[in-house]
């Protein structure tokens, strides 16, 4: 157990982008000295200083004379938010489902896995889109739908990993002192399937980044005047042949930052489950 | 056996049945659809008359019966914008999402599996690790993001200029967009190509094949590859949704006429007839799928049969 753990190189470098991140939406505002939605009608469209742009504008202007580099940084900050939340909301719901699910058996069980059922076969994008037609954008129902993401991979692994944890002489102990089965539950079951929960954080946590990016790109997401990676992007592509930062730099901010947490997620799986030790020897 | 398929069907039905609720339930919370359907700047009048001829005044329950009834007689509405059938909007838009998701699919397998068997088979060399790089990069590579350096490439360094109705007519103006929306898979495919064939490899009846003195080549292709195929047969059958999702984002990327361009702009402009029947299809194309998948398993692994 406690012998010393092996870092690749790869995860640390990834733990390093994901930490240079959360600082760049923490604080990248006060990189410039522009504010994200200040426009300005003679500074449209610079290049970044790097290629031989104003250096007032680090990483150039937009269309409209908005400073990229704010930009970037606020859009940075609502896609962590996004993110972050999006992420929790899934893994909660998803659980205390997949939790209930095993707990109550029945009636209960049927209903929520054939909830699952319906969800594994609609791409949460498609619905968040048939949602986004019917209903009038806003950004808690759009935290919302991007926090579905993969609820229904929850409830069928905290499902499985409940039914056999119930069964274990602790569990079976507790109830027979006569606990709560809340208490039960909460207090001493799911500290045991916590593993499993954590491991698909880390899976599900690039899949809503990739779709809060997505839906914004689509123009269907994050709305103006708030702006997100995807959005930043979304307003560049029609000049991406001679703007090519407006699209790109973003492009690529999303990308390293589902890249950095795929890998860490990996390395954790691989770390967490004592099976896959075993099979590697 | 009959009782397997049975169950499954009985279960793609009832998931099937639940979606349209969904859909019914989802556009009845949104508001009136009277309102909405009818002409702007009309009267009171004008919308009761819309809502009596969709029989909106009457009771729930006849209205969702009336609702089912109708998409099983295949009536699944009008386009608020063009006035066409839902149905024939998507048809018109079907043939270009099929080449494009067919090829991506091909391109995805063509590529994946084999690069994963061939990381399997020299476990820890430079193969095996630059596969496993690629299926993590794959797999983080927004499509939208990807496309568009597809497309920057392409114009400033080779002249190639990808996107819309003209560039969708060339080879290189398929295998671009079809590359993109091939990438997540492709990656899915050599991560689980490799992790089916070395578990296969390992088997007893693989040490007892070798042991019994089998060539090498015949003991990977009648011994190791039927087995691996299993988890495989599943993982294509499960990767339709993410290339239907895809398509979403890689038609737009590549301003690609297929259905999904079509749902963003139904979206976009509130076309709820058409919005609606491009979900219901979804969810009919996924749950078939998931059937059939169940149902190969059986034609492919003879245990499931017994129990």
């Amino acid at each position: 157990m406690a012998q010393r753990t092996h870092v690749p190189i790869s995860v640390l470098l990834a733990l390093g982008f994901i930490a240079l991140f959360v600082l760049f939406a923490l604080f990248g505002e006060w990189l410039s000295d522009h504010s994200f939605r200040a426009t300005s009608l003679f500074a449209r469209l610079k290049p970044p200083a790097f290629l031989g742009g104003d250096p007032d504008y680090l990483l150039g202007t937009d269309q409209k004379g908005r400073d990229l580099l704010a930009r970037l940084a606020v859009g940075a900050q609502i896609t962590l938010i996004v993110a972050v939340v999006g992420t929790l909301i899934g893994a909660v719901l998803g659980s205390l489902l997949g939790m209930l699910a095993a707990a109550r058996r029945g009636a209960t069980e049927v209903t929520i896995m054939a909830a699952v059922d319906v969800q594994a076969s609609l791409p949460i994008i498609v619905v968040a889109l048939f949602v986004l037609a019917v209903f009038d954008n806003s950004f808690s129902l759009f935290l919302l739908l991007v926090g579905l993401t993969g609820w229904e991979v929850y409830a069928r692994l905290v499902r499985g990993a409940t039914l056999s944890a119930q069964e274990h002489g602790y569990a079976l102990a507790i109830r027979a002192l006569g606990a709560s089965p809340v208490r039960v539950y909460l207090l001493h079951i799911l500290p045991n399937v916590l593993n499993v929960v954590l491991v698909q954080f880390t899976v599900n946590l690039p899949l809503t980044v990739l779709l809060e990016s997505a839906l914004s790109f689509l123009g269907l997401g994050i709305q103006p005047p708030l702006t997100s990676l995807g959005q930043i992007m979304s307003e560049g592509r029609d000049r991406l042949l001679t703007a090519w930062w407006l699209t790109v730099l973003p492009g690529a901010i999303v990308f390293l930052l589902a890249l950095s947490v795929s890998l860490v997620g990996d390395w954790l799986r691989d770390r967490l489950d004592p099976t896959l030790t075993q099979r590697r020897g | 056996m009959t009782r397997f398929v049975l169950a499954k069907s009985l279960r793609a039905l009832v998931t099937m049945l639940i979606a349209v609720t969904l859909v019914f339930v989802f556009i009845r919370l949104s508001g009136d659809p009277a309102a909405a359907l009818a002409p702007p700047d009309v009267g009171q009048e004008v919308i009761d008359q819309v809502r009596e001829k969709l029989g909106l005044d009457r009771p729930l329950w006849q209205q969702y019966a009336h609702y089912v009834g109708s998409l099983a007689q295949g009536q699944f509405g009008y386009s608020i914008h063009t006035g066409r059938p839902a149905l024939e909007l998507f048809l018109d838009r079907l043939p270009m999402t099929l080449l494009l998701g067919g090829t991506a699919l091909a391109i995805a397998i063509l590529v994946g599996v084999p690069l994963g068997v061939l990381a399997a088979l020299t476990r820890g060399s430079a193969v095996d690790r630059f596969a496993m790089a690629f299926s993590v990069f794959a797999f983080a590579m927004p499509n939208f993001f990807f496309g568009i350096v597809v497309i920057l490439v392409g114009a400033l360094g080779f002249g190639l200029f990808f996107g819309g109705v003209a560039g969708s007519q060339s080879l290189v103006g398929l295998i671009a967009p079809a590359a993109t929306l091939g990438l997540a898979a492709m990656g899915a495919f050599a991560r689980f190509a490799r992790s089916s064939t070395l578990e296969t490899l390992n088997k007893p009846f693989m040490i007892a094949a070798e042991a019994r003195g089998v060539p090498w080549l015949r003991r990977l292709i009648h011994h190791a590859v039927p087995n691996a195929a299993i988890p495989l047969v599943t993982l294509i059958g499960l990767s339709l949704g993410g290339l239907i999702a895809g398509s979403v984002v890689t038609e737009q990327v590549f301003a690609w006429p297929g259905v999904g361009q079509l749902l963003v702009r139904s979206v976009e402009t509130r076309d709820i007839a058409v919005v609606q029947f491009i979900v219901l299809v979804v969810a009919f194309t996924m749950t078939l799928a998931n059937l059939v998948v169940d149902l190969l398993y059986l034609a492919i692994d003879p245990r499931i049969r017994v129990r």
